[in-house]
Parts: C-alpha cells; structure tokens; sequence
C-alpha cells in the first residue's frame, strides 16, 4: 500500500473531476508552481447571492496538485467569496489525507492558492490563513 | 562482474577506488544506497578538495591583496596559485581568468561590462532554445534596457541545434551569440569550435556557457577563441559560491567594471577613479578565497584522474544508460542518440507521470535525479512538455546505479498502474 500515491489520489490525478473551462466564469485566476512551472487555471461561476455555483480548473501538475485541486473542487460548491478567502491549509491537507513533505507542499497548495487568489482577485499569497474584508471591494477576474 | 576503472596517463583507478574518495557516496537515503544521478546540479566533492579547502581555513585564511603580514601573503599566493592552476588547466593566461561567485555570476558580468558597452538600441543578440536561463535572462533584461533585439537558434527534433538556422541568423548581423557547450537538459555537445568560428565571422562576439562541459571536456581556451567562456566549481567536483570566467585579453583589456568596490580600483579620489589592470577590474570586494582553492583542487583531482579517462567512463554508461532506457516503456527520452556529440545527461518524460512523482518515487530507491523545467522553460516549450526528469552523469556513477535506475522507472509504472 503506497501512502503518498494511494489509490484515491492517483484517481483523482487520472480522472480529475471539474476538469475544464468555463467560458463565461464570474471569477477566475491562473497562476504557477514557482518550484516546478506546474500551471492551473481556475474558474468559478457565482450564483445570484454570491456563491460558488460551478467550478472547474485545467492545467498540467503532478499527482499531488492534480489530486489536491480536483479535490478541493468538489468541496466549493454554495461558499461565498468570504469563505473561499478564509479556507485554510488545513483543509487541503485533511482532503489528501496524507503527510506532505515540505518540497511537495506548494504542489498540495498551488489549487488553494489560486481558489483564494480568484476571490481576491489578486495574487494571494502561498501561506494566506484567510484575510478579513469585504470582498466586494476585491475586484474580479483574472487579472 | 569486473571491475570498471579509469584509465588516465596519471594511471589507472578503479571505479570503487574514486567513489572512496567521496564520503558522501557512502551515504543510505531511505534505507538504500545512495544513487546519486543529479551531477548536472551539483557534483559531490571528493576528500582532496575538501582537505585543500580545510587547510585554508586552519592554517592561511586572510585576506588577499591587502596585507603584508605572512597569513595575508600566503592566503594571496594561494588565491593566486588557484588561478593560474585553473589558467593551465583551460589553456589560458592566468590574466584572463576571472574568478565569480557561479557562471551565473559570470554571464551577467558579460551582459553588465561588455553589453553596457557595446550593444545598443536595435543590436541584435542571438541565443538558443536550448540555454538555461542563465545564459537567458541577462541577455533579456540588457535588451529591455538599451532597446535591443533577441533572436533563436532552433532545436531541432533530434535535439541538436539548426547550424543552418544559426547562420541565417548571424546573417542579421548580432553583436553577439551566447550558447551552451553542452545542453543541461538534452546532453548535447554543441559544435563551438565552428559556432565561434561562424560568429567571428560574422563580426559578432561568442559568449559559451560552459557549466555542464568543463567538468567532461578537455578544454583549450585559447585554441577554440571564445571571447567569454564561464563555468562554476560545485558541477566540476569544486565548492559552490566560485565560477569562472575566461575572456579573450583584447575583449577584457577594453572592458569597463562591473561591480565597484575594494581591489578593482587603481587609484580613488573625490575627483576621479581609475581602474585596476585586469583581472583584478572585474573582482570587487574580497573574493571567494577558500572557494577558489578549492576549485583549482577540483582541476588537479579531475586531471588526477585523467579527463580522457573520466570522459570516456561517462560515455559508456551514458550509452548504456540510453540502451536500457530504450526498453521501459511509455518513456520519451530526450536528446540525441549516443554518439561522440552526447554526453550522460538523459532527460525523460514518462507518459501519464508528472516528472515530480517520477523523482519522488526515485528518491524512495534511494536514486537522485533532478525534476523541473532545469531552468530551461524556452527549451520544454520546444520539447512540449513542462518538466522532464534527468539523470546526469559523473565519474564515480556506475552500471550497477543505472540499472536501479531502470528497476526504479519500472516501478514508478507500478504504482500509477501503468502495466
């Protein structure tokens, strides 16, 4: 039994789920895996009140940031900007479910890093536990 | 099994006699042996040029060029011996050796002294796609800078550089061509005696970024008429924090400082500074004393071996290394078949794995490899892919590591269920 590759992350990094664009997405943000050029592009439709009514991101990554974006995609679904700023690591780390080194760790965050960084609007950044304000005064998509 | 050696003039070691004299080598990373297949990176550094560097710091260290005292003579003579050591290692004159921090550091001295001076707004600079972006990006920021143009020498499919674009391109008339000797990534060796030769005679400079080549290739600075040539210590068995550059003496003798400050100087006043004769113009401040000791260490130990010797093991298991890999499957190996212009750097893609996970899984085999875009982003773009992984040859690597390498790869197809 592989620990790091378990069965449900190479499932995942094979068959990521919300895999795409989405051409008329409200918020989106693209951005890399300094260490690696690894690039995902996210994309994310509000509904009327503000919340994540779809999501999906593209790109090319490792297992790990494959896994832990196309995870942390299926967990959006109904949060509001605020939310998605305020996620912390922990719940990327609690998705995988496995001990990420601290050479892999940027490939766990790179998902959650852009997911905050198209809520704001701007570049978050990679050890952001959540900033407080008003989102409506984050300007929106892919800047 | 019989035992590989090296055979050299200086005489014949074997394999397990040279790897004893890397401490390191005996290390177990995850219960296993060490591998260790990221020389392109760094190279490990064996006991003589640990214990030169040792002696440095316990008997000798002091400044150079600066005091009278008998610590300061001998720290100055050694710093010095180290360059004429280096000197005749590359066929030059001990003057046209510049000591930098890395061949990074030597690049942008280059791009900083002769650019400054010599390539302006609409000049052309030509590189190639297949340059780490050391030899990229002081070309880039000194074209936004003075308004100037850069071109590309393409790749082409077998990972050799289109000489008949080259010429085209010279044809535009650059100030100045920067190239690899050997790819990081590809194990190209390129051609540079004709390259230099071509750019001459196109009236434009060769700036040769020689950091995977010295530690492998005899070289004859002076013979192959480069105009720069730089190269670091820590990928030729030497310490990290010193590299080389080696400029022709007309080139250097009319090219102002780079960075100011304490050696560079002949004479300071408040009204005028004149500037130190070269090399000592382009080595501000105090130097990497211990570090280019060292490096001229690692010189004499690679020439102990012999670098015929040390060359030719390489490419016999670099040959070896490409034979096996033929037959993993779903493996893209990059670079040209073995042959006289391939050196044991071997890029790979395996198809369904990202080159992170490949090496993640290496590592657990205790083998080391380097993953990523090698600081080569415009070549992956021309390879199609965002990372490779590499495996880079040294003296000491054997047989025995490339086939765990192999069992490695095959398991990495084990555990993304690649059958």
């Amino acid at each position: 039994m592989d620990d790091l590759y378990r069965e449900q992350i190479l499932e995942h990094y094979k068959r990521p789920h919300n895999f795409g664009r989405l051409e008329d997405a409200d918020l989106d943000f693209e951005d890399t895996n300094p260490f690696c050029g690894d690039e995902q592009h996210l994309f994310i439709k509000l509904d009327d009140e503000g919340r994540v009514s779809e999501v999906s991101f593209e790109g090319k990554g490792c297992a790990i940031s494959t896994a832990a974006t196309s995870m942390l995609t299926d967990e959006l679904q109904g949060m509001s900007r605020e939310e998605l700023i305020r996620l912390p690591k922990e719940f990327v780390l609690d998705l995988l479910g496995i001990d990420i080194s601290a050479t892999r760790m940027k490939c766990a965050l790179l998902g959650l890093k852009i997911v905050k960084s198209a809520s704001l609007g701007s570049s978050a950044d990679w050890d952001d536990e959540g900033r407080p304000g008003d989102p409506s005064e984050a300007s929106t998509a892919g800047i | 099994m019989a035992t590989a050696s090296v055979t050299s003039p200086a005489g014949s070691r074997s394999i397990d006699e040279i790897r004893a004299e890397f401490p390191i080598l005996e290390r177990r990373v995850n219960g296993q042996p060490l591998a260790y297949l990221d020389n392109g990176a760094t190279a490990q550094t064996p006991l003589q040029v640990l214990e030169a560097m040792d002696r440095y710091w316990t008997e000798h260290n002091a400044n150079v060029h600066r005091g009278v005292h008998t610590l300061s003579e001998e720290a100055t003579n050694l710093y010095e011996g180290a360059r004429a050591t280096i000197a005749r290692h590359l066929g030059a004159n001990p003057r046209d050796v510049i000591f930098t921090r890395n061949v990074t550091g030597a690049l942008n001295l280059v791009a900083h002294a002769w650019g400054r001076a010599n390539v302006g707004e609409g000049d052309r600079i030509l590189l190639t796609e297949m340059e780490h972006h050391s030899n990229i990006v002081p070309w880039y920021l000194l074209a936004k800078e003075v308004g100037a143009e850069l071109d590309w020498v393409p790749v082409d499919d077998e990972g050799r550089l289109d000489i008949a674009a080259l010429e085209g391109a010279l044809e535009r008339g650059p100030k100045l061509i920067a190239v690899a000797h050997i790819s990081n990534v590809l194990g190209t060796v390129n051609p540079i005696a004709d390259i230099v030769r071509l750019a001459h005679d196109a009236g434009a400079i060769a700036v040769v970024d020689g950091a995977q080549a010295a530690p492998k290739l005899p070289l004859d600075l002076a013979a192959l008429g480069a105009d720069f040539y730089g190269f670091t210590g820590h990928k030729l068995y030497g310490p990290t924090g010193v590299g080389v550059l080696y400029g022709r003496s007309e080139v250097l003798e009319a090219m102002p400082p780079y960075e100011g400050g304490g050696s560079m100087i002949r004479k300071v006043t408040k009204e005028r500074i004149t500037w130190a004769d070269v090399p000592a113009r382009f080595e501000a401040g105090t130097p990497p004393i211990a570090e280019a000791i060292g490096l001229a260490a690692a010189v004499e130990w690679l020439e102990g071996v012999g670098l015929a010797a040390a060359h030719a093991h390489e490419a016999e298991l670099g040959a070896y290394a490409l034979e096996r890999l033929a037959d993993v499957p779903g493996l893209r190996v990059f670079g040209p078949p073995a042959g006289d212009d391939r050196v044991g750097i071997v890029s790979l893609e395996m198809k369904g794995v990202h080159a992170h996970d490949v090496s993640e899984i290496l590592d657990r085999h205790a083998i080391a490899v380097r993953a990523g875009h090698h600081c080569a982003q415009v070549l992956m773009d021309r390879l199609g892919v965002a990372a490779t992984t590499r495996a880079s040859l040294a003296v000491y690597n054997t047989r025995e590591e490339i086939d765990r390498l192999i069992d490695a790869l095959h398991d990495v197809r084990r555990v993304f269920e690649l059958g």
